[in-house]
């Protein structure tokens, strides 16, 4: 593929970065993308390759604080950074998703999930956006969204 | 009850078969090289010098233990393509390496040469000779439906309207990709991936690879959607897995990208339909002359059965005594369409529909009141000559969702709204119609299906079908079916994993059948485990569990089994000879209403609301039938103004999901959904089908707002933002795209 052929293959770096609150330490090619460290190289399978080119958000996760698409980082960007993954997440809070049926094949859910809760820590946001606005960088193809908006709307309102 | 594996998904800890532990080193990626030309034959594969080839499994069809085909309605598709490709995208050799970038960059470095021959693109073109691969003309199939006189009818008919209707293709986007993993361990060949049917996977296995059941194992991992995308395409990534595996004796995974599972597996075929029918003044439908042309593509894979339930539900759920429906799937060198939500339905429903507006328009009467008029009532029969007689009241279907959309008072307020605006436009749509449960004709009885319910020792029952979780909720609804029917807890049921060696054929996870055929046999299990048992028909709860745990101290190690097979429906008499009789055991009935605002400068579409009303006999899971509806209704506005396949040579250009666009959360309004029920006998607890039907009513009913909206005629999907300018702007419909199809 284009995209590998103009780099040498398997040079490496060290890096240090903190993984769901564990401080972490590397030594893998710098351009591999974080999304594969956390898959093949970690284990952490919770975050989900969905299209590879940051359309779809299956992969999102939190870099410093932010929702990024892991598949579109390089693990070089995350030297230093504060990374967390869906399975730092405290499955008490995902009780409205999964009431409202905001799952179903489960392929988009994490990131769906770690979308929905920054939402849920970030309300300032809804003064200026609606929450399908919030989601629209996250693709689903099972739920037609209802799902998931009411799913975020009744955590936001504190209902079960 | 909550989704039964809903929490192990939202915290990220289910397991697809990309996730499954593996160890770096424990095992091999695979991938496929594929055929750069859409038809010719194979003169060379090149092998460049830059890469050590040594350290690469390198398999081609001379590796196949069996013959070479991938096991269908026919044997037409090679396992890897011999001397001669059809498609661009055929596969043709198989790699397999440790690393997953060196196996990338070795695929590319593999040339297959091909001299070209001409091929054929446009299924809507008589085929030139040089271009026929197929029969004497290219047709992979051709059925027709005939009741009545319809020349006759149309030559009396004092109004005849035509219409001539297109439909796009459409790619699954299930989002998790394809994948498979095979293994050898002892004697046995294990596939696990992601799948609809395992029996049709390993049915697919045995002969190419020359094995008998007994040494093949195919195990459903959880399903990241399918829609029927992972219904026959799964057969062949996992022989391609089991070649790897068995020739490099080690374990292979081959997950596709994205960009290759969009442009190397089915999509939904391509239809044109043309519509001749003759009406009385006040609006009954006297004849309806319909010929349906599919694109099959470059095998026949499942074109035969697509194009069968495309015509059963081209004529809609009307009353009509003439009736001629002729259908036709054409070979063409795309790649091969196949199953998707719907099967065909949605495509001759969608030229129905806007053809029934067209008639209204024509007639100057509501679209509403002209569907009113023609909707089946007991005692009336179907195009195949099925009498309907159900106790339904299918106007009233139609009635809730007029009355849910506010439908005759927004059609009467659009016109002043659209004058007092200079470039927004409003318009309200609907569409009536219906989608056949399970199997067509006697496929149901053809299937045999069986299943089994288990007594475990603790007292406790096992469900062992080979139907499928993919999100629809198959767990959660078989839990609840045995549950329910045994008076037990649901965390006393257990479902096993869809795994050949534990589990029956209960049938594939296709056509609506999963809840009301498969479901209804859980049910049957339940029963029969009471009689094997010694119980009466209504022990229930503690009775059951007891007696299964006394069963087990008296019967130590052995295995407490009942058996639940499909049971045909009494007084159902299907002719495949003459395309004729109860093609379905039962329908459901829907009427879906859009309302849609469309931006004369932008020509961008958007749905401000949806009604989607269905009768479905009965709903099992009020949260998971709801969100069948949303999520079909979405797929279905996706493909109706979104969703654009582009071609070249036969296969999809656009295949990332940067530029093929499908739809978000912002690009859709609230899905309103109301169920009315109608208990079925023959389904579980009453249910029908509901898993294809919301994929049927969305894209007529948005047209029919669109055309409303802005007083133009729309005939194709997508409509995107061009098309729909194109016909506005320069009064266009559907003849100047012929062109642009392919």
């Amino acid at each position: 593929m284009t995209d590998n052929q103009f780099r040498t293959p398997h040079s490496t770096f060290r890096t240090t970065f903190t993984l769901n609150g564990t401080p972490i330490t590397l030594a893998v090619d710098p351009a591999e993308r974080l999304l594969d460290t956390l898959r093949y190289r970690l284990g952490l399978t919770g975050t989900k390759e969905g299209c590879g080119e940051g359309e779809c958000g299956a992969c999102t996760v939190y870099l410093n604080g932010l929702p990024v698409v892991s598949c579109l980082v390089p693990i070089y960007q995350v030297r230093g950074a504060r990374v967390e993954t869906v399975e730092s997440l405290d499955p008490a809070t995902l009780e409205p998703l999964r009431r409202s049926g905001a799952t179903q094949c489960g392929a988009c859910t994490p990131g769906v999930v770690m979308t929905a809760r920054w939402i849920d820590a970030h309300r300032e946001l809804l003064h200026s956006h609606t929450v399908r606005e919030l989601m629209a960088g996250n693709l689903c193809r099972c739920t037609g969204y209802d799902g998931i908006i009411d799913g975020i709307a009744a955590g936001l309102e504190g209902r079960p | 009850m909550q989704r039964l594996e809903g929490l192990a998904k939202l915290t990220g800890r289910e397991r697809y078969v990309d996730d499954l532990p593996l160890e770096e080193g424990e095992f091999l990626w695979g991938a496929t090289v594929r055929s750069p030309a859409p038809r010719g034959r194979i003169t060379a594969v090149r092998f460049a010098p830059d890469v050590d080839w040594s350290q690469f499994t390198i398999v081609d069809h001379r590796d196949i233990p069996g013959p070479n085909f991938v096991a269908l309605i026919e044997r037409d598709q090679p396992v890897l393509a011999a001397d001669c490709v059809r498609h661009v995208q055929e596969p043709v050799l198989l790699l397999a390496h440790p690393d997953r970038m060196s196996l990338r960059r070795a695929v590319a470095a593999v040339t297959i040469e091909v001299a070209l021959e001409p091929p054929i693109f446009d299924f809507r073109a008589v085929p030139k000779l040089e271009q026929i691969q197929y029969g004497s003309d290219n047709v992979l199939k051709h059925l027709s439906i005939t009741k009545g006189d319809v020349e006759r009818a149309l030559a009396a008919a004092p109004i005849v309207v035509e219409g001539t209707y297109e439909t796009g293709a459409q790619e699954h986007v299930y989002l998790e990709p394809q994948g498979m993993l095979a293994s050898v361990e002892g004697d046995v060949v294990v596939l696990r991936g992601s799948m609809q049917c395992p029996y049709y996977v390993l049915k697919a296995l045995l002969a190419p690879l020359d094995r008998d059941e007994a040494r093949l194992r195919v195990i459903q991992t959880p399903t990241g959607g399918g829609f029927g995308g992972k219904e026959e395409y799964p057969s062949t990534i996992a022989l391609h897995a089991a070649l790897l595996a068995l020739k490099s004796g080690q374990p292979v995974k081959i997950i596709y990208d994205r960009g290759e599972d969009m442009a190397a597996t089915t999509k939904r075929h391509p239809s044109l339909v043309r519509h001749r029918t003759g009406v009385t003044a006040d609006g009954r439908l006297l004849a309806q002359d319909i010929a349906v042309v599919m694109d099959g593509g470059a095998y026949v894979t499942l074109s035969p059965v697509v194009l069968s339930r495309g015509i059963i539900h081209a004529a809609g759920p009307y009353a009509c005594d003439h009736v001629r429906i002729d259908g036709r799937a054409m070979f063409t060198n795309a790649v091969p369409f196949g199953a998707f939500r719907g099967f065909g339905a949605p495509q001759t429903h969608f030229a129905n529909e806007r053809h029934m507006d067209r008639i209204a328009a024509r007639l100057n009467l509501d679209p509403a009141e002209l569907r009113r008029r023609n909707l089946l009532r007991d005692g009336q029969t179907t195009a195949t000559g099925q009498v309907i007689n159900d106790g339904t009241d299918r106007v009233a279907v139609l009635e809730r969702a007029l009355t849910l959309a506010d439908y005759h008072a927004k059609r009467a307020a659009h016109p002043r709204f659209n004058r007092s605006e200079s470039t927004r436009r409003r318009g309200i749509g609907l569409a009536t119609f219906h989608h056949g449960a399970g199997f067509t004709g006697g496929g149901e009885v053809a299937l045999a299906s069986r299943l089994h319910v288990a007594g475990l020792p603790d007292g406790r029952v096992e469900v062992r079908s080979a139907n499928i979780e993919m999100g629809q909720g198959t767990l959660t609804v078989f839990t609840l079916l045995a549950s329910e029917r045994l008076g037990l807890e649901p965390g006393d049921v257990v479902i096993a994993a869809a795994d050949t060696a534990r589990v029956p054929n209960s049938g594939p996870t296709v056509a609506s059948r999963t809840s009301m055929v498969v479901g209804h046999m859980v049910e049957i299990a339940c029963d029969a485990l009471r009689i094997r048992l010694g119980l009466d028909a209504t022990a229930r709860g503690e009775a059951v569990r007891t007696a299964i745990r006394r069963w087990h101290r008296a019967h130590p190690n052995a295995t407490l089994l009942a058996e639940g097979a499909y049971q045909r429906p009494p007084g159902i008499a299907w002719d495949d000879a003459t395309y004729s009789g109860d093609a379905y055991g039962t329908y459901a009935w829907g009427a879906y209403v859009a309302e849609v605002e469309v931006d004369l400068r932008t020509y961008d579409t958007r749905v401000l609301d949806f009604v989607a009303v269905q009768e479905i006999g009965k709903v099992l899971h009020e949260t998971l039938a709801r969100g069948q509806v949303q999520g079909g209704v979405a797929q279905a506005l996706g493909w109706a103004l979104l969703e654009e396949c582009r071609w070249q040579d036969g296969a999809m250009a656009n295949a990332q999901l940067t530029n093929y666009i499908i739809p978000t959360s912002d690009d859709l309004p609230p899905i309103r959904v109301a169920f009315l029920e109608n208990p079925y006998p023959f389904g579980a607890q009453g249910a029908k089908g509901l898993g294809e039907l919301p994929m049927d009513g969305p894209a007529p009913a948005v047209l029919n707002a669109i055309a409303a909206a802005t007083g133009a005629d729309p005939c194709i999907i997508p409509l995107t933002q061009e098309r729909l300018m194109e016909i506005v702007e320069r009064g266009m419909r559907n003849a100047e795209f012929h062109g642009e199809a392919q």
